[in-house]
């Protein structure tokens, strides 16, 4: 009888999606913002001379925008990568360090103020990238995480590559892991080098 | 070494599984009774195997043995004790070996106390227990071995993920697997009454006391779930709709229409190739859940490490069982016997459409779960399904089961006159229009929902209180197993109450609140009062004290704390909770604010009848243990059994 095959019939069909589903990423979302132009910012950096820094910096560059910070686990994972690809020279990798100084970590019934904060986080930052190696060009700190908002953070860390005219071309979110470094950034720093 | 010496009994135990397969099934086949009889030393042997090798994580945990790469990633030498034992279960790899020590456990009992059964049917039944278990196995020592070494030794241990370092989630894993891994027993029963080709009652009979227990367990898991999400998680939900959540819940529906579908084979000898379809499916939903929640197919809010190559090997796996046991049950389900007719009003049809409607119910929150998968499959973008889908259509498809639930108490076997169903039914029925009018006329946010809601718990409790008064008119001592249902239904009726008020007037403040300032919902207010940092044994914590005052008149003291463990840097919300019978008044601390004084962003919320819904799961636990003590299974196995 057939009907006795409608079971598996119906079982097979989901094995087959559950199969293409494997290969697929879930966390792999898409962002609106690709092929658009970079959000402007204008950040205090880890040099303490108060000079600023912004995309319209990098013009004419193709760059790299890596969003971190020191309490993110995974980013110390992707750091040793970013590090040896700096030392390759490939491309500016611009680190943008996102949130560094949370609420939990002013004392009980006080706030910190802005300065404060910027002076913390540069000094936490400082001390992580000399264990870790500096990877950055240069070091720009989103405190409040306004421009994280802007770039539409999931999460830390995020990366993106930034094309010469400042329109982001690339956008991944989560850990840069070796295989995305070379089947997927490599290849594009050499489509947008040539341009 | 003496890690070493675990491992090795654990590839011991594969071993011991693939015998305790191969040998009884060969032995039923050939008719060699010797080999039929190995199953039972076999099942003790390997369990005996996998709890040492339990054991020997579990103390290399203790013990604090960082040289362990599981425990080095899961458990650090500041965790409280019994959250290092915990920590076995804290991850991927420990989890599974302690879903091989259930599966080794209930097939031990099922070694145990299945002497009233025919040797070859315990044979069987072990036989499959043995290949899933050869099957989970295999997938811990070539995938996911919680055994390996780390060289050199780590200084201490990554942590316990802090979301975990709580009573109520160290015992909701082993609930919940005990539940999923319990099914493994009902579907080797299905599967050998297939083998066997005589798909007579008997295996239903037999089936049913472990699908219940199986049951209890699983019921019991889900809410220690749903608590623990409305106390820990910080924003007072106690239901998410995440695709982790589903992936217990569908066995779970499945589970409850193979108990009642059960019935009625056991009975009336009806609905046998349904009742296998139900077993192979509800344990082949626990092999989905399974391979959804480890593949990391689907994004969750259960943020599990996820491995495409674990992946694949569940998928395989869940293939060929699945696979096997469909095809096994097109070529012999055809050959079933009917039961006797039908009549359309009759307990068996009710229970029919109960269990269709139960079974479609799980096919919807089946698509809605996977639907992200298909559609990306599909390259049609990406998407989430979220809880307005699921409400839309689990609800209304939980309403007519509901409904069913006293006409289907009430029905006679074979054939129920309608007239007499009718006037039995006439008392539920005005009990029912009662509450929704009460709730229509006297409640100024009373809305339809509402009503029915309550309309349908009247239903459900005055229906089972008839039922109860028409059985102790009748002669005769009243059977565990009846009070046992009617505890089990009573407990679906207080969840929906739980579940409609709730729903229908809770109140949610989210408000910014300085030292001193008030708060007021009700005749409830709320004033914080203090914040102070305090010091846990891995943690630091931000502790607000707030005075609670009903009417004036202090009412208690609330303590909601931001937590910040060392090892991680995900502060943790450690909700304030003043618990009642009729409400809870539930306090979380969010985030600080800046400002020129220190405020915080505080929830603030009024649930009315929340905990009805963790009672009402308490009762159909009880429920499902009044009904598993009676006497009549044990009596039943003896006679099927001469």
């Amino acid at each position: 009888m057939k009907k006795f095959f409608i079971p598996l019939g119906f079982f097979l069909v989901l094995v087959a999606f559950l199969a293409i589903g494997l290969n697929r990423n879930p966390q792999e979302i898409p962002s609106p913002l690709l092929g658009k132009p970079a959000p402007l910012f204008s950040l205090s950096t880890l040099d303490a001379g108060g000079v600023k820094f912004g995309p319209q910096d990098m013009k004419g560059k193709v760059w790299m925008l890596n969003v971190w910070a020191t309490w993110c686990v995974a980013c110390r994972d992707e750091h040793p990568l970013l590090v040896a690809l700096s030392k390759a020279n490939q491309l500016p990798i611009v680190g943008l360090n996102y949130k560094e100084v949370q609420a939990q970590d002013a004392p009980a019934g006080r706030q910190l103020s802005p300065e404060e904060k910027l002076r913390i986080a540069r000094e936490r930052s400082a001390v992580w990238l000399q264990r870790l190696g500096d990877p950055y060009v240069v070091s720009v700190f989103d405190l409040d995480g306004r421009v994280g908002i802007d770039y539409g953070v999931y999460g830390v860390p995020e990366t993106y590559i930034i094309d010469k005219e400042g329109v982001i071309r690339f956008k991944q979110v989560g850990a840069v892991t070796l295989d995305t470094l070379q089947s997927q950034i490599l290849p594009l720093l050499l489509k947008l080098n040539a341009s | 070494m003496i890690v070493e010496v675990g491992h090795f009994a654990l590839i011991l135990a594969a071993f011991v599984a693939l015998v305790q397969g191969v040998l009884p099934l060969a032995g039923t086949m050939n008719g060699h009774q010797r080999w039929q009889a190995l199953a039972r030393p076999a099942a003790i042997v390997q369990f005996l195997l996998i709890a040492f090798s339990y054991g020997v994580l579990t103390n290399a945990a203790v013990t604090d043995d960082f040289s362990v790469k599981y425990i080095a990633a899961h458990s650090n030498s500041l965790l409280p004790v019994q959250y290092k034992v915990a920590s076995v279960w804290g991850g991927h790899e420990g989890s599974l070996l302690m879903w091989v020590l259930m599966l080794s456990g209930w097939t031990l009992a099922v070694a145990l106390f299945s002497r009233t059964l025919p040797l070859a049917m315990v044979a069987r039944v072990i036989a499959v227990l043995g290949f899933v278990s050869v099957g989970f196995l295999s997938f811990i020592l070539i995938t996911s071995s919680p055994f390996e070494r780390l060289l050199p030794a780590a200084l201490d241990g990554r942590d316990l993920n802090p979301l975990l370092q709580d009573p109520g989630l160290v015992i909701h894993p082993p609930m919940l697997y005990m539940g999923y891994v319990g099914f493994s027993v009902a579907f080797a029963f299905a599967i050998s009454a297939l083998l066997s080709g005589r798909m007579d009652a008997a295996w239903a009979r037999w089936s049913r006391p472990w699908t219940v227990v199986a049951w209890i367990f699983m019921t019991a898991g889900i809410a220690l779930g749903s608590w623990w999400a409305y106390y820990e998680l910080g924003w007072g939900g106690w239901w998410f709709w995440d695709p982790v959540e589903n992936a217990s819940l569908m066995p779970w529906l499945f589970g409850t229409a193979l108990i009642h579908a059960l019935m009625v084979t056991d009975k009336r000898g009806g609905f046998k190739a349904w009742s296998v379809l139900l077993a192979i499916g509800a344990f082949s939903l626990c092999l989905l859940g399974t391979f959804l929640v480890r593949s990391g197919v689907l994004t969750s809010v259960h943020a599990f490490a996820s491995d495409p190559k674990r992946g694949v090997f569940i998928l395989i796996f869940l293939a060929l069982v699945v696979g096997i046991s469909l095809t096994l049950f097109a070529w012999r389900a055809p050959k079933a016997t009917l039961g006797g007719k039908i009549a359309l009003v009759s307990r068996e049809s009710m229970l029919l459409a109960n269990s269709v409607l139960l079974v479609v119910a799980t096919g919807a929150v089946l698509l809605g779960t996977i639907y992200p998968l298909i559609i990306d499959a599909m390259n049609l973008g990406k998407l989430s399904v979220g809880a307005p889908y699921f409400n839309a259509v689990f609800v209304p498809l939980m309403v007519p089961i509901v409904f069913l639930m006293v006409p289907g108490g009430i029905a006679h076997w074979r054939e129920s006159r309608g007239k007499e169903l009718g006037r039995q039914m006439r008392l539920p029925a005005l009990a029912a229009v009662l509450a929704a009018a009460a709730i229509l006329i006297f409640s100024e946010r009373g809305t339809w929902l509402t009503a029915m809601g309550m309309a349908l718990a009247a239903w459900v409790v005055v229906g089972l209180l008839v039922q109860i008064v028409a059985r102790a008119q009748k002669p005769g001592r009243i059977a565990l197993s009846f009070w046992g249902m009617h505890l089990a239904h009573l407990g679906i009726a207080v969840v929906v109450v739980g579940i409609t008020l709730v729903k229908g007037y809770e109140i949610e403040r989210d408000v910014r609140m300085g030292l001193n300032d008030t708060v007021s919902i009700e005749n409830y207010s709320f004033e914080l009062v203090g914040l102070n940092e305090v010091n846990g044994p891995n943690y630091k914590a931000m502790r607000a004290t707030v005075n609670v005052t009903k009417d004036q008149k202090p009412l208690e003291v609330l303590y909601p704390e931001k937590r910040r463990y060392f090892s991680s840097a995900m502060p943790m919300t450690e909700a304030a909770i003043d618990a009642g019978l009729l409400r809870d008044l539930y306090v979380s601390l969010g985030e600080a604010i800046e400002g020129d004084k220190p405020q915080w962003s505080v929830r603030i919320y009024y649930k009315p009848f929340v905990s009805w819904l963790w009672y009402g799961a308490i009762l159909m636990v009880l429920g499902g243990l009044l009904a598993v003590s009676d006497r009549r299974y044990r009596k039943s196995a003896l006679s099927a059994a001469s």
